[in-house]
């Protein structure tokens, strides 16, 4: 507990998200408009799910609690679907939005392309979603406390800011790769990231048995980073020329 | 806490957007419009909202240009505007969330109330106090009216001087009192020993230089920040001494004068704008934050100098109309052969009225201080901020003067109590299991 932790736990939750923020969208207005926005989407999307599941708990008998755990998994799964849905949304209003930018300019094509907005956009509900996730936890870690005294895992915090982490990180790869299967059509694509979604949420709820759920859980978030790298144009030869360009680089100066 | 009178007359003009920009040809329906004149109780800037004149005066302009490349440009603008503005209301939440969270003077009730809201609410009776919340909107709406409308008549008949007598009243108690009480209240939870002569230097260097800042010349971003300090501080006060249930409504009750006030043929800011427009006047410093400090180096009008002056529509207008005559004065004839239309390819910037800050920290600093729960404040703060960028598109599509609160305040507070009753007991229920969604 105490600020140990809460640094610790922060800086793994957000650190990425952070530097990826700094990096690549602070300087240009527009992109960070397009995060904010993402985020706002992802909000009315859980705002929705909470309010399907809120019903169905109040209209159930809350004695049972078996029943209630079984509504809350359906209540994951059923915000995971609305998710992706207010995805597909997001991703229909800034198509409207580059036709509308690019017919208004007289040059071709407009200030962001779509694959820079599909990158911000699923940023957006990365840390929209990490934010949500994490931000009560690390500010109940600020405080006094022992973790798991009533018998729970000791290793509360980490696994949170490491599922944190890896939920950013697969948000951004899905909104890559759902952008770009959206534009080519691909519904295959579309079937994929929603799936692999629903996987990850899946996974989650074998915790505590941490073991079932973090290493699969990062296995899925490199391989949708290679997917999402080659989706986007990436490519091997682009990756050896970025090395060989730095060593040129570093030999001439 | 009753204050006196004297302060809240110098919130006028304080809910607003305006684009700060000064049209070549006069478009009066085109130019900021002061959109609500919101009397805050103690010290509240009525909001001004300008509208964005920004495309208005290019259009014209620029007659020659085709269409597209306008429009081009007005949304190459736009965005920028929007992070302009999205920065100074993110740091003036910030501040206000930060004092909620840390001092804890801002969230303790006091028995004491403002005059504006004489009744008191009863914890007991849900009837009762939903009616008393009610009084108490109506009582403070109506005195921010009177007040707006006082401020009105004021100008129309060029009382300049009580205008700005008033105004430098109230923010030298803003600078001088209330900062005093905060850090009181600052030094006081961290336990710091402070003696009077040490404090006396730093609240009287504070409050003279913001006093100068605001009211005479200034470096912008420290205007800029003087202005989002004391928003901050006096959404602090509200949060304070505003009854809970009252500080709800009195937040929607707002956004709907905002709208009335500004978009009404006959709103009292309305007709303050035009009238500011038509005398060719800069709305009164200290009650508008503006993003950018227009200058317009050598106005090819420069056989006219007056009308340069009051081209300049931002708020830093004196400081800013100062500086060009002195820079005409000095770069003799050379500069003033800029055509019209490079000038005003120079950024206009945005104008937001105080008011507006002062309310969207309130109602932000409302969320976190009931319940300790962040995602609420977190979602006030993205709904606040996404109305904001609504808003401004509107004003790019409209080009005139718009009210700023109605659409964030309406979004912020569908968020904060669907957030708070409906997303927390979800958002635990899968925290202490660690599901993940």
């Amino acid at each position: 507990m105490t600020l140990a932790v809460f640094f610790g736990c922060a800086f793994i939750a957000f650190g990425p998200a952070f530097a990826l923020f700094v990096f690549t969208i602070a300087r240009d207005p527009l992109r960070v408009i397009i995060l904010i926005a993402g985020a706002f989407f992802w909000l009315l999307s859980l705002l929705l799910s909470s309010l399907v599941w809120f019903i169905a708990i109040k209209a159930s008998n809350s004695q049972d609690l078996t029943l209630q755990k079984g509504l809350l998994i359906f209540g994951v799964f059923f915000s995971v679907l609305l998710q992706e849905v207010f995805r597909f949304a997001y991703y229909r209003l800034l198509r409207k939005a580059t036709e509308g930018l690019a017919a208004i300019s007289d040059d071709d094509g407009s200030a962001i392309s779509v694959r820079q907005m599909a990158y911000v956009a699923g940023l957006g509900f990365g840390i929209m979603s990490g934010a949500f996730s994490m931000i009560n936890i690390l500010s109940d870690s600020l405080g006094p406390g022992t973790v798991g005294i009533f018998g729970d895992s000791q290793y509360y915090f980490i696994t949170a800011a490491l599922m944190t982490l890896a939920l950013t990180l697969l948000h951004t790869f899905w909104g890559v790769v759902f952008f770009e299967g959206c534009e080519k059509s691909q519904w295959w694509v579309i079937a994929a990231v929603v799936s692999l979604h629903l996987l990850f949420a899946g996974l989650s709820l074998l915790n505590p048995l941490y073991e079932g759920s973090l290493p699969p859980v990062y296995f899925i978030t490199l391989t949708m980073g290679i997917w999402a790298f080659f989706s986007s144009g990436g490519s091997l030869h682009s990756l050896s020329a970025l090395c060989t360009r730095r060593k040129a680089e570093g030999e001439s100066s | 806490m009753n204050t006196s009178d004297s302060e809240e007359d110098s919130y006028n003009e304080r809910s607003a957007l305006v684009q700060c920009e000064s049209p070549t040809i006069p478009s009066y329906n085109q130019d900021h419009d002061v959109s609500l004149p919101q009397q805050t109780d103690t010290k509240r800037r009525r909001p001004v909202s300008s509208g964005l004149d920004e495309p208005g005066p290019v259009e014209r302009e620029r007659a020659s240009t085709p269409d597209g490349e306008e429009e081009e440009l007005t949304l190459k603008y736009g965005a920028k505007h929007v992070i302009m503005l999205f920065i100074p209301v993110t740091l003036c939440m910030v501040v206000v969330v930060a004092t909620i969270k840390s001092v804890s003077f801002y969230t303790e009730k006091s028995s004491q109330r403002l005059i504006y809201t004489p009744f008191e609410e009863d914890p007991n009776s849900v009837g009762q106090r939903l009616l008393n919340s009610f009084l108490n909107t109506i009582v403070m709406i109506s005195v921010i009216v009177f007040m707006t409308i006082i401020l009105v008549v004021l100008y129309k008949y060029r009382c300049y001087k009580v205008i700005h007598g008033w105004l430098i009243l109230s923010s030298l108690m803003l600078l001088f009192w209330f900062s005093f009480m905060y850090l009181g209240e600052v030094f006081k939870t961290y336990n710091v020993a402070m003696d009077y002569p040490t404090l006396v230097m730093i609240i009287w260097n504070f409050g003279v230089v913001g006093m100068i800042c605001i009211h005479w010349k200034g470096p912008l971003r420290l205007q800029q920040a003087y202005l989002i300090v004391i928003s901050a501080l006096m959404a602090l006060i509200f949060i304070k001494y505003l009854p809970e249930w009252s500080a709800w409504v009195i937040l929607g009750a707002i956004s709907i004068y905002d709208l009335i006030a500004v978009l009404c043929p006959k709103g009292p800011l309305r007709m303050l704008v035009e009238t500011a427009q038509e005398r060719n006047e800069p709305i009164f410093p200290a009650l508008i934050y503006s993003s950018a400090m227009v200058w317009m180096v050598g106005m090819a009008d420069s056989s006219n100098p007056g009308s340069a002056d009051g081209r300049l529509r931002n708020e830093g207008g004196a400081r800013a109309q100062e500086e060009e005559e002195s820079e005409d004065d000095v770069a003799h004839g050379g500069r003033r052969r800029y055509s019209a239309e490079e000038d005003l390819e120079e950024d206009r910037g945005v104008k937001l009225g105080l008011g507006d800050f002062i309310f969207y920290s309130v109602l932000v600093g409302k969320a976190a201080a009931t319940g300790g729960d962040w995602n609420t404040t977190l979602a006030c703060f993205v709904a606040i901020l996404i109305g904001l960028c609504l808003t401004l598109l509107l004003l790019a599509i409209f080009k005139k003067a718009l009210p700023a609160l109605p659409i964030s305040i309406t979004f912020g507070l569908v968020f904060y109590f669907s957030t708070d009753n409906l997303v927390r007991p979800f958002m635990d229920s899968l925290a202490s299991h660690q599901y993940y969604i």
